[in-house]
């Protein structure tokens, strides 16, 4: 027996270890990661550990001693090169060659770059691996006027963090709104509002031609005729799912790594899980490729089991989070899939939820600061429920349970 | 080094070393305990490591903060022994202490 290799060491990765030696299997477990750590946790590096609120050691999925405890070869610093799927084995830059029975492709994400004039200037950070946030907690230090180029929910957590400590805080937007992606006009607007009111200045429908420095760095963000003076940048402009290896290997990919809803790729010994997937989600109907964590680790579960032969099917309602100064968002599902939406609670407050519905059916949440709300759309997701009492804070969540 | 008594469900008994310092629900995926899927990492953001804790345990607790009891109440396996387990730091106090583990996380 070759035993399963993992390829990535990110959270689906961690969650593989532990899933696969959680269902009794022995065989041999190597796990391959281009990072210098043990798989751990990203949400927090543009919250709580930018803020330096807590360190290297809350932020890994499961200590370092696990790996070597529970018979787990954890290889960090690996890139892998190749996967050769008639001899089924991956090689790595070192010329190193692994053998494996099944594989789990855990690649995860990239930051999408910026290819633009002066895009090479020292001051200019991505956020998404401890060492980029390392990184950037140490330019924070000298740093007074920060410019994030994108407002989605990685610019807007940072854009938080830099406030409290105290830098001018400038969030650049392409759209005509912040969060287009990923909300509606009126999340939108309750976040912008917040920013604003906080004292981050965002401007909007504002595209960046090019980046301005002395010395080799960074001095200005060029905006159309307009200029942002920043002696750092965080551009936050969305992520790429990291599909080379699968596609190089002539595994299907379309957005990325098409799987079933076993997590099982085109090829049967070879699987795949997490940021890097497009899957089926029989919940909602549809393919999905997901940036989140909950679907990492789901995916993961459900990867490990079908490997040791189980049949098991991924099927869970997505769920994402954000934290933003004292406000806790925790959504469900997606909004732009409702055909009305219902407020819940108090926005002036920072504590409401929008429900959203689809022919009567709750399909999403918004929940700002109300767990309560969130819990029970995890449950009531795709259930009839009646707006008018949704939106009544008289009626009890509870009794929408039935 | 306090040792923490994870029962499952089915009743099957785990007892682990736990660190001071960590959560109770940081002993339980340290040391493969089924049932605590832990999804947000302890952010108190998915209840997703809904325990059950008995009376004379639960007193040697810190209270449940606003945001643990309103994950809490919307539980539908809630009851008065719940708390969720990334919240409750482990200490000397709590040598020994029984974690019993609800059959489903939601």
């Amino acid at each position: 027996m070759s035993g399963i290799v993992v390829i990535g060491a990110g959270q689906a990765a961690g969650q593989a270890a532990a899933s696969l030696r959680q269902e009794g299997y022995e065989g041999k477990v190597t796990i391959l990661g281009d990072e210098a750590q043990a798989p751990y946790q990203r949400p927090p590096l543009s919250k709580a550990y930018l803020s330096g609120e807590i360190g290297m050691d809350r932020v890994l999925v499961r200590p370092e001693n696990f790996y070597p405890d529970k018979d787990i070869d954890l290889k960090t610093n690996t890139t892998v090169t190749a996967i050769d799927r008639d001899n089924k084995t991956v090689s790595t830059e070192s010329g190193d060659t692994y053998e494996y029975d099944k594989l789990l492709i855990a690649t995860g994400s990239r930051p999408r770059i910026l290819n633009i004039p002066g895009s090479d200037l020292e001051g200019i950070h991505y956020l998404r691996t401890i060492a980029d946030v390392d990184g950037i907690r140490g330019a924070m230090q000298s740093a007074t006027r920060l410019c994030i180029v994108g407002g989605g929910y990685i610019g807007l957590e940072v854009a938080a963090v830099a406030k409290k400590a105290g830098l001018d805080v400038t969030v650049v937007e392409a759209m005509d709104r912040i969060l287009l992606r990923v909300t509606t006009p009126e999340m939108s607007e309750f976040y912008h509002n917040l920013h604003t009111g906080r004292g981050v200045n965002i401007l909007v429908n504002t595209g960046v031609d090019g980046f301005e420095g002395e010395n080799g760095k960074i001095t200005a963000v060029v905006c159309g005729d307009n200029k942002v003076e920043a002696d750092l940048v965080i551009v936050g402009i969305g992520i790429i799912p990291n599909v080379e290896l699968a596609e190089a290997a002539g595994l299907e990919c379309d957005n990325g790594i098409v799987v079933d809803d076993h997590c099982q790729t085109s090829d049967p010994d070879i699987y795949a899980a997490g940021d890097c997937t497009n899957h089926p989600n029989p919940i909602l109907d549809r393919r999905l490729r997901l940036e989140s964590v909950p679907n990492a680790m789901g995916q993961a579960r459900t990867a490990c089991s079908n490997m040791l032969g189980g049949d098991k099917v991924y099927s869970e309602v997505p769920w994402f989070w954000s934290d933003q100064y004292e406000l806790k968002l925790q959504m469900v599902g997606f909004s732009a899939d409702g055909d009305t939406s219902v407020v819940r609670g108090d926005k002036d407050a920072n504590q409401f939820a929008v429900f959203y519905l689809k022919d009567g059916k709750v399909v999403a949440v918004d929940a700002v600061n109300s767990p309560k709300e969130f819990m029970v759309c995890k449950q009531l997701y795709g259930k009839p429920a009646d707006a008018a009492a949704l939106a009544d804070p008289e009626t009890e969540l509870k009794s929408l349970l039935g | 080094m306090p040792t923490v008594k994870f029962i499952e469900f089915n009743g099957t008994e785990h007892t682990v070393d736990a660190n001071n310092g960590e959560s109770i629900m940081v002993a339980a995926t340290s040391n493969l305990v089924p049932g605590i899927d832990a999804d947000c990492g302890g952010e108190c953001s998915c209840a997703t490591c809904h325990v059950l804790i008995d009376a004379e345990w639960r007193a040697k607790l810190e209270p449940t903060t606003d945001t643990e009891e309103s994950m809490l109440d919307l539980n539908p396996d809630r009851t008065e022994d719940s708390r969720l387990s990334c919240q409750i730091i482990v200490s000397d106090a709590l040598d020994g202490i029984v974690v019993n583990l609800p059959e489903f996380q939601y």
